[in-house]
């Protein structure tokens, strides 16, 4: 790890200003963060840690459905969700080892966007808006492929807005070493129709499978999937599973979800 | 009643309270006046030519002290490989000269060829970047696949080797022509070609070792991460650096887990040394992660072809293999012997085959050294047979319970001389079978996979009786066999003069609770409490001259030398309780803890006896000497020969492949068992491993030798959730007839009998499911994998 200036702001208006100097970078769970410095991947001449300021911090109900705050810890969205949206808790609550879900954010997981990464499954399907620095990017604006998203440079999440559906499920086949998502399939019933989110397999990221929302919006059962065929050109391979395998998750898994909703 | 002290009781390990409350003292956790930080500068490339190393930018530095590179060992000596090996064609093995630090060539990636030394850790790491980027490294082709490597002869690893083959061993080769006979007759031949997959130690603790120098005596001082500071010594000293075996003192603290990576000498240990020496300041170095996948002793990496003759019932006749096994870029200290001498000689399984070959070609790639690894070998043969004898099993429609039982040896047949070199002393390997078939509820399987039929998974049931050779090792055998060291073991015993003891072992614990089970069996022999009894181990300067732990052998060896130094303490008692109570040596008896004049009320403790032993003050010295402490060294008669009986019963997931270990019972004859506790922990642990080598672990490079599993993201080591709670029996012993404890070794058992039990399970789960076109799938068994080849 090479040497950084490290500040905490309290208020996102400091935190703008902070992250407009030369190098500087923002620090929330640090979960990605730190072991990519510790690797010297990444030498972020100042760290701006999002984590002291309130208005990023915690679980709400509120405009436009459950407001989450970009720097809220994991394991809190577990506890403090689960009332309001028991799939995306669930989610929540799936995310690496208690130790990564007391630090890691939902914010740090989104602005990251690892193509393994469960959440963005969450928030693609689910619709959710990103609220940022600067403005609110609907979910289907936010995800532009593997670690990469609409953000700009100094810009960064603030929270994340989730529509509630009245059904929903995520189901995550585990990557046997990171457990990370090999494939993770979030799916959402709104009563104007179901969104199919897919993470970890596809080499432009996260996605929406929309065959089968199509099919599951006009029968929302595991059987009205049953004669798609996922495409394996565009999927993931590598040695934890080819693209076929990872085709064939997709397919498996958002049955799974679909009977699993609640 | 289960004892609560003594040999026999479940004595709850002592050094667990500092390993679980973060007080055990690890190399890492020692910190020295004046310690200056190295940090290797290791190839990125696998195969490379050194053209030029520019340190003169990274020695400007700030903070840098010393930089060296493989020019300033050029002229010490090599690594060596301990166990010399013969070709089939009575040539011997070739032998690389293994450098301290690279030179000349790199040859693996993660191959150091270069250590920067400074005031600090991160000031070295600076320093240690720009040397790398100063460094100028041919690349030249990787050899990473074995067949390739074996066929071509002009891409070398060592420019002086031409195909790449360290030794073609045929075991044994006078039986070749009998063999083929055998085979050629046998009603029925299945064949099978199998790998075992290479798997990365992943000790909890990474390497670390610091030197000391100190100038007023000429003296040195390493403190390493090794299971065997005496052997490390000796290497170091007789053949790599020529240091005095009497100016270096070699110390093993608190070691995080080895599971035979650290039985080696590593250059690393060399640097630190030659680093204190010239700076006069402590050295220290502690691996990162990723240098522990990168350097690290790998293990396994065998691709097999193995032949089974038998007749149609399933009597097996003949066992003949082909074997490629990795070493990888040089040669580690026991890389020799691990795919020959531990691994040909077990062919023959706890079978009654009567034909036996074994041919083992090494070879040299541009990957991580290979080594001894948990088992060593013996998984690597059990592999072997116990899935071909599945194989054999369904392509004969056999019930494999009913082929093992056919084929297992019996009772009345030991000792019984196997074709491929050893002698099995005793062993009811029907009594494990029994066992396991009962404890396992065999006859209730049919139910269990109805019920997992219910719920959309796929049930199989595996078996695997298994034997291995441990308590390593008979000298005078392993002497013939090739082997460059004796492996005897060695133990003090001191008695305090308050009646407390001290036990120095060559045995070194890593995790294995020898300072809980060697009082036990100290205090049973004397009579005294366990907590009267301390372990001393892992230092070159106060214990003697012995062999280290490894192939389950520190009770079988080490424990051994450890009895009969008490049974030296006892005799010596005797004459001074003769002295102190006036009586004939010959009538002294020694009983709980008391010796007493036979037939006489008169007796003194044994506390009595050891003050008296330290203030003489009316010995007759011309024939009682002060003093009691006593020392032996047990150099083993045979190796022992635990053996047993596994069942796995797995669920496999058929629309995802993933494959869930339901259940695994474990019956296993380990002779007596000191600590049924540690021995069932032993068995866990073993068994954990070998779930892991067949579900989950997988070590890749990819065609220009990157490590692609560099990392616990792509390394999948197996959790608490990949296993099941195991059912362990240890009940069916056949004491061990050669050594005084009558114990076999428990240590490797899990990882050498579980991992074909595992992929049996799996490949009897596809078939009852219907899906049997699929006769065998390499491991790791991943869900990948599994689909492919359900889809396939
Ligand atoms: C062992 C382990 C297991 C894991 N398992 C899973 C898993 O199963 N599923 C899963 O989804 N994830 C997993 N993760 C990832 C983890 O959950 C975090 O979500 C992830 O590390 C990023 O969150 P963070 O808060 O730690 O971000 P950080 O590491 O602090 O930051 C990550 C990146 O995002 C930037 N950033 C941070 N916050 C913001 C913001 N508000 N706006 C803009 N940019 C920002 C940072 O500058 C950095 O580039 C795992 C991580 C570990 C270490």
């Amino acid at each position: 790890m090479h040497n950084f200036e490290f500040v905490k702001p309290s208020t996102i208006a400091d935190a703008i200003k902070a992250l407009s100097a030369e190098g500087a970078q923002p620090l929330s769970g640090g979960q990605t963060l730190l072991p990519t410095m510790k690797q010297r991947l990444a030498a972020p001449d100042v760290l701006v840690s999002l984590t002291g300021i309130s208005e990023m911090q915690g679980v709400c109900m509120g405009d436009g459905g459950l407001h989450i705050g970009a720097a809220t810890p994991h394991a809190v969205v577990a506890r403090d969700a689960a009332r309001h949206y028991p799939a995306l808790a669930a989610l929540a609550g799936g995310i690496g080892d208690p130790a990564v879900r007391n630090r890691g954010t939902i914010g740090g997981s989104i602005a990251n966007n690892d193509p393994a990464a469960c959440y963005p499954s969450a928030v693609l399907a689910s619709g959710a808006t990103v609220v940022t620095s600067q403005r609110r990017i609907a979910a289907d604006d936010y995800f532009q492929g593997m670690f990469t998203t609409a953000l700009e440079e100094g810009e960064f999440v603030t929270e994340v807005v989730f529509p509630i559906p009245e059904r929903a499920a995520y189901v995550k086949f585990n990557q046997p070493a990171s457990r990370f998502a090999l494939t993770g399939v979030f799916v959402a019933k709104f009563a104007d129709g179901v969104r199919v989110a897919v993470t970890g397999a596809s080499n432009n990221g996260v996605f929406r499978w929309t065959e089968a929302e199509d099919a599951l919006s006009a029968d929302f059962s595991a059987g009205a999937i049953a004669g798609l065929t996922v495409a394996a050109d565009d999927m993931i391979s590598d040695l934890h599973g080819s693209a076929a395998y990872r085709a064939n998750l997709v397919k498996v898994l958002t049955g799974r979800a679909v009977t699993a909703a609640r | 009643m289960p004892k609560d002290t003594g040999i026999g009781a479940s004595t709850k390990r002592r050094e667990d309270i500092r390993f679980l409350t973060g007080k055990g003292v690890y190399t890492d956790d020692l910190s020295l006046f004046g310690q200056a930080h190295a940090v290797m500068v290791r190839s990125t490339v696998a195969h490379g030519r050194i053209v030029s190393i520019d340190t003169s930018e990274a020695a400007g530095m700030p903070g840098v002290l010393a930089v060296f590179t493989g020019e300033d060992f050029k002229e010490v000596g090599g690594n060596p490989a301990g166990w010399f090996i013969k070709s089939r064609n009575g040539e011997p093995m070739r032998e690389p000269k293994r450098p301290v630090l690279a030179h000349g060539k790199v040859r693996h990636v993660g191959d150091a060829y270069a250590c920067v030394v400074a005031e600090t850790y991160a000031q070295a790491k600076d320093a240690a970047q720009v040397l790398a980027d100063a460094a100028v490294i041919e690349e030249l082709p990787a050899i990473i696949d074995m067949k390739a490597a074996a066929a071509d002869a002009s891409n070398r690893v060592h420019d002086e080797i031409p195909d790449n083959i360290c030794f073609d061993w045929g075991w044994i080769e006078d039986n070749r022509a009998a063999v083929d006979a055998a085979m050629k007759a046998a009603p029925h031949v299945v064949t099978l070609e199998l790998t075992n997959n290479r798997l990365v130690p992943n000790a909890m603790e990474p390497r670390a070792s610091i030197g000391e120098y100190f100038p007023g005596t000429g003296d040195y001082k390493l403190t390493t991460t090794s299971q065997n500071p005496h052997l490390t010594r000796l290497l170091i000293c007789a053949f790599v650096m020529g240091i005095p075996e009497n100016k270096l003192q070699v110390v093993a603290p608190d070691v995080g887990g080895g599971f035979g990576s650290k039985i080696y000498h590593y250059g690393e240990e060399a640097v630190v040394l030659a680093a204190a020496r010239k700076l006069g300041r402590p050295v220290r170095w502690t691996a990162e992660r990723t240098e522990s996948f990168l350097s690290d002793a790998h293990g396994r990496d065998h691709v097999t072809k193995i032949e089974l003759g038998c007749t149609k019932e399933g009597d097996i006749l003949a066992i003949r293999t082909e074997t490629l096994a990795n070493v990888g870029a040089y040669l580690s200290n026991f890389s020799t012997a691990t795919p020959t001498f531990l691994h040909g000689t077990l062919m023959a399984g706890p079978y009654k085959v009567p034909h036996v070959y074994v041919n083992v070609k090494t070879i040299f790639t541009n990957t991580a050294p290979v080594d001894a690894y948990r088992g060593a070998g013996r998984p690597e043969a059990t592999y072997s047979i116990e899935r071909v004898i599945d194989k054999m099993c369904r392509e004969l429609n056999l019930d494999p319970f009913e082929v093992r039982r056919r084929n297992l040896l019996t009772p009345d047949q030991f000792p019984y001389t196997t074709p491929v070199g050893l002698v099995y002393d005793t062993g009811n390997y029907q009594a494990t079978l029994d066992k396991a078939i009962e404890l396992g509820d065999v006859a209730g399987f049919e139910a269990r996979r109805a019920e997992s039929a219910k719920r959309g998974k796929l049930r199989g049931m595996g078996l695997s009786t298994w034997i291995e050779a441990c308590g390593i090792a008979p000298s005078h055998l392993v002497g013939v066999l090739g082997s460059r060291v004796g492996l005897y073991d060695a133990a003090t015993v001191r008695v305090n003069a308050t009646g407390t003891i001290s036990v120095m072992t060559g045995a070194h614990s890593h995790g294995q609770g020898h300072e809980t089970v060697f009082p036990q069996i100290v205090a049973e022999k004397l009579g005294i409490p366990e907590s009267s009894v301390e372990i001393v181990h892992g230092d070159t300067a106060k214990i003697p001259f012995g062999m280290g732990s490894y192939g389950s052998r520190s009770l079988a060896v080490a424990g051994s030398a450890m009895d009969r130094a008490i049974d030296k303490i006892i005799a010596k008692g005797k004459k001074i309780a003769a002295h102190m109570l006036e009586a004939a040596e010959g009538d002294i008896t020694f009983a709980d803890g008391k010796f007493s004049v036979a037939g006489t009320d008169k007796a003194k403790s044994f506390g009595e006896i050891a003050f008296s032993a330290y203030v003489p003050h009316n010995y007759p010295l011309e024939t009682l000497e002060p003093g009691l402490e006593e020392t032996a060294f047990y150099d083993p008669g045979n190796f022992t020969y635990p053996a047993g009986a596994y069942i796995c019963e797995v669920e496999v997931d058929p629309d995802t492949g993933k494959v869930d270990v339901v259940s695994f019972t474990a019956a296993d004859d380990f002779g007596n068992v000191m600590n049924p506790m540690i021995v069932e922990g032993q068995v866990h642990g073993g068994v954990g491993q070998g779930i892991g080598q067949a579900l989950c672990e997988n070590t890749s490079y990819d065609e220009n030798g990157q490590l692609l599993t560099g990392s616990f993201m792509d390394y999948a080591m197996p959790r608490a959730d990949d296993v099941p709670f195991y059912t362990v029996d240890h009940s069916c012993a056949t004491p061990c007839t050669h050594n005084p404890l009558g114990v076999k070794g428990c240590g490797e058992a899990g990882a050498i009998g579980s991992p074909p039990a595992v992929v049996n399970a799996v490949i009897d789960a596809l078939h009852r499911g219907g899906i049997t076109h699929v006769t065998h799938i390499d491991m790791p068994v991943s869900p990948n994998r599994v689909w492919q080849a359900i889809n396939g």
